[in-house]
């Protein structure tokens, strides 16, 4: 069945036009068929590598223990192994640290101009600001970003001042949007910040695609596409996945692994190990990492952008969070109104 | 149920002329709904070689590819030439970082087309099918159409143009027949163009490729190989949202697209001979942003319009022009527009002949229009 849907496109164009398929095409399939009887030792079959077996077993989902989550930290803030200490400077670990703060000062102000009705939406940071700052300290500043609507710490590492931030919440003479879209998308060229989309995952593709008109420029520059875990259930996550691999893009997919999709927790979105089970699956390297420790992220980030822009190669960071709900903000109410004002994306 | 006793009766009154093949089913027959009219080129164009459709698109593509570094394709198939083998040879002469195959899924194509143009390169998508272009619809429609808009101009994808074969091919059934131009019409920032043959296909593919907006360029798969003009060999392009006037007329305007327009043509010569009426004749070409003028200056001359297309009657573009028509020309309407186009079912396979706004329902619309 398989095989005939996929011929069908060409019987149809051969049918009608007399399409021939030179020799190289036919020599393809009788390899093909012949392919099972070859490598009597070991399987041939194009597209996969394996053994042969005798035993009628299926592969299950437990068959390994489950990706590991990289740290440098131990709880109390304390490097664990040396060696993995990212030796930053003072001045770099300031800033990181304060930006992290402004960040999630930024974001309680933000948050009540929303409850009041100064603005008509606004999307928190809490408990992700380590995923941000740590990744986009491990970035060049040149590296193009592709965001979901969840990562204002990177373009605040990028220098982005709070009035423009402000200026696209407010939608006001003075955003670089023209007031065209609700808050919290931002975008900068300047900044090399792609504008956010409402429409999940569609920046995934895209991402991909100027990873490889990148790679072709031979800029020295790669792609980071955030994204959150329930994202990653859409269609186009997949293609994103399949293309960077296929084409050899030099993209960094940074999944922002909060344990939910507005209300929606992993165990509704997803059975597998994570997002990050996938990235072998797809050809991707791969590593999943506490995203609550600002090193590892750091360390995550800046080896993948290594991989990536010397070997152009996808790679897939899984970024492990919470996201926490701050004692002064109780959960809001769940009256509809209200609930579309938190969620209206 | 009125249609389809209209649709019963043409049936009868068509068979005498139906092609053997078609008639009985025949694997491998052609279709032959219309007669193909090649346009011509006037010397001063210079040198031109004989070309099909297919051809004339590829040597499109062949300079796009040749003039800008940035530019690569990209689509299923397209690194062996594509399954209508549009982009023939182009791997072999630009490598396969330029002229490549994508994995098997439309809205990856169209995301990652979108991404390469928002890099900075001339993005140039292959969809196989046009009826394979929905897993993309998101895509094009809430980010290539706006992706301008929302950032302000601060980012864009002027520089994408996505391919698909599209309409009627004889014994395509369902999902290798439609025309979808009507979605994708419903869309601001799009545009969507649609060539009558080769020599119009080249010029044509060539000014999307370079315009500074998402375009989308469909190419009636019939004419791939049936359409065969002297096409110039030098790079040339042609205006988006410029219609062309192809046959003149005064009685009444038969307004087309594609494939469509030839159908058109021959109407337009059996009115001549049977009724004496002179049809102009009007090949839209580009669907967004329409050539509104050309087409209220012609029904204000004839004052009688036909609007066909092989797209379902509702929402079809018909149906747009018809309404900016009304609006524009009201008192200068002899009848009221009408429409010719496929019905509103799914395309069928072996009653295509029946499906289609052929020479003959197009000619029946005259008399109508005439009588009227
Ligand atoms: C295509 C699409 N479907 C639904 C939505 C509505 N929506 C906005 S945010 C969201 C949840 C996303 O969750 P996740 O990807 O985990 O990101 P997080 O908010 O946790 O950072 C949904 C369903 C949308 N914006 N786009
Ligand atoms: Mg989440």
């Amino acid at each position: 069945m398989a095989g005939r849907l996929s011929w069908s496109a060409i019987s149809v164009a051969r049918r009608s036009f007399g399409l021939q398929l030179r020799g190289s095409q036919a020599q393809l399939i009788n390899s093909r068929t012949l392919s099972s009887a070859l490598g009597e030792e070991q399987p041939n079959f194009p597209g996969s590598r394996s053994k042969w077996t005798e035993k009628l077993e299926f592969v299950q989902p437990d068959l390994y223990d489950g990706i590991p989550v990289y740290r440098v930290m131990n709880r109390k803030g304390e490097v664990i192994d040396p060696a993995y200490d990212p030796k930053l400077e003072k001045d770099t670990l300031v800033k990181m640290y304060k930006r992290m703060t402004m960040l999630n000062t930024m974001d309680r102000i933000m948050y009540e101009s929303q409850r009041q009705g100064r603005i008509s939406f606004y999307m928190t940071n809490y408990g992700e600001e380590g995923t941000h700052i740590g990744s986009a300290a491990a970035l060049d500043d040149n590296d193009l970003v592709y965001g979901q609507y969840r990562e204002a710490g990177v373009l605040m590492w990028r220098g982005f001042p709070l009035d423009r931030f402000m200026n696209q919440c407010y939608g006001n003479e003075g955003d670089m949007g023209k007031g065209r879209q609700m808050p919290v998308h931002y975008g900068s060229t300047e900044h090399k910040f792609v504008t956010i989309s409402s429409p999940l995952a569609t920046q995934m593709p895209q991402a991909v695609g100027t990873a490889y008109a990148f790679k072709r420029a031979q800029n020295g520059l790669c792609v980071i596409c955030y994204f959150g875990e329930g994202t990653s259930s859409e269609g186009d996550a997949h293609a994103a996945f399949n293309f960077s691999a296929t084409l050899d893009c030099p993209i960094i997919f940074f999944c922002r692994n909060n344990g939910y999709a507005i209300s929606t927790p992993t165990s509704e979105q997803y059975r597998g190990d994570g997002v990050a089970a996938r990235g072998p699956a797809y050809g991707m390297a791969t590593i999943r990492v506490d995203g609550n420790d600002v090193f590892a992220v750091y360390n995550a980030t800046k080896a993948a952008r290594h991989l990536a822009v010397t070997e152009n190669r996808p790679v897939l960071i899984e970024a492990m969070t919470y996201r926490p709900t701050l004692p002064s903000h109780p959960t809001p109410p769940h009256t509809p109104g209200e609930d579309r004002a938190l969620h209206p994306l | 149920m009125k249609s389809l006793l209209k649709l019963h009766s043409l049936k009868s009154f068509l068979r005498p002329s139906l092609p053997s093949a078609i008639a009985h089913g025949l694997p491998g027959r052609q279709s032959s709904h219309f007669t193909y009219v090649p346009d011509t080129v006037a010397e001063a164009e210079g040198e031109t070689v004989r070309q099909n459709l297919f051809q004339s698109i590829n040597s499109a593509l062949d300079f796009a590819l040749a003039t800008d570094d940035s530019a690569v394709i990209f689509g299923e198939d397209v690194g062996f030439g594509g399954v209508f083998r549009c982009t023939v040879g182009l791997q072999d002469k630009y490598g396969k970082d330029r002229v490549f195959n994508t994995p098997l899924c439309e809205q990856g194509i169209a995301g990652f087309a979108i991404g390469v143009a928002v890099g900075g390169a001339t993005s140039i998508a292959e969809m196989q099918f046009a009826d394979y272009i929905f897993p993309a619809f998101d895509q094009i429609v809430n980010e290539a159409a706006k992706y301008r808009y929302r950032s302000g101009n601060l980012f864009d994808c002027g520089k994408l143009t996505i391919r698909a074969p599209c309409g009627a091919v004889g014994h395509g059934a369902l999902y290798h027949s439609q025309s979808p131009e009507a979605y994708f019409a419903h869309t601001p920032g799009l545009k969507i163009v649609v060539p009558r043959g080769p020599i119009k296909a080249k010029g044509l593919l060539l000014s999307c490729i370079r315009d500074d907006n998402p375009c989308i360029f469909l190419e009636p798969k019939v004419l791939y190989r049936s359409a065969v003009e002297m096409v110039p060999t030098k790079e040339y392009t042609l205006p988006l949202s410029s219609a062309d006037i192809v046959d003149e007329g005064d009685d009444i305007t038969l307004l087309g697209w594609g494939t469509q327009v030839h159908v058109l043509r021959e109407v337009a010569q059996i009115a001549r001979q049977q009724l004496n009426v002179s049809c102009e004749v009007i090949d839209l070409v580009t669907i967004l942003p329409w050539d509104r003028q050309t087409v209220f200056n012609s029904v204000k001359k004839t004052g009688r319009l036909i609007i066909a297309h092989e797209a379902p009657i509702t929402n079809g573009f018909g149906a747009e022009i018809a309404a900016a028509v009304q609006n524009e020309c009201f008192l200068h309407l002899e009848a009221p527009i009408e429409r010719v186009c496929g019905f509103d079912t799914p395309f069928p396979h072996v009653f295509e002949p029946f499906y289609l706004p052929d020479k003959w329902r197009c000619f029946s619309a005259i008399k109508k229009l005439l009588n009227y």
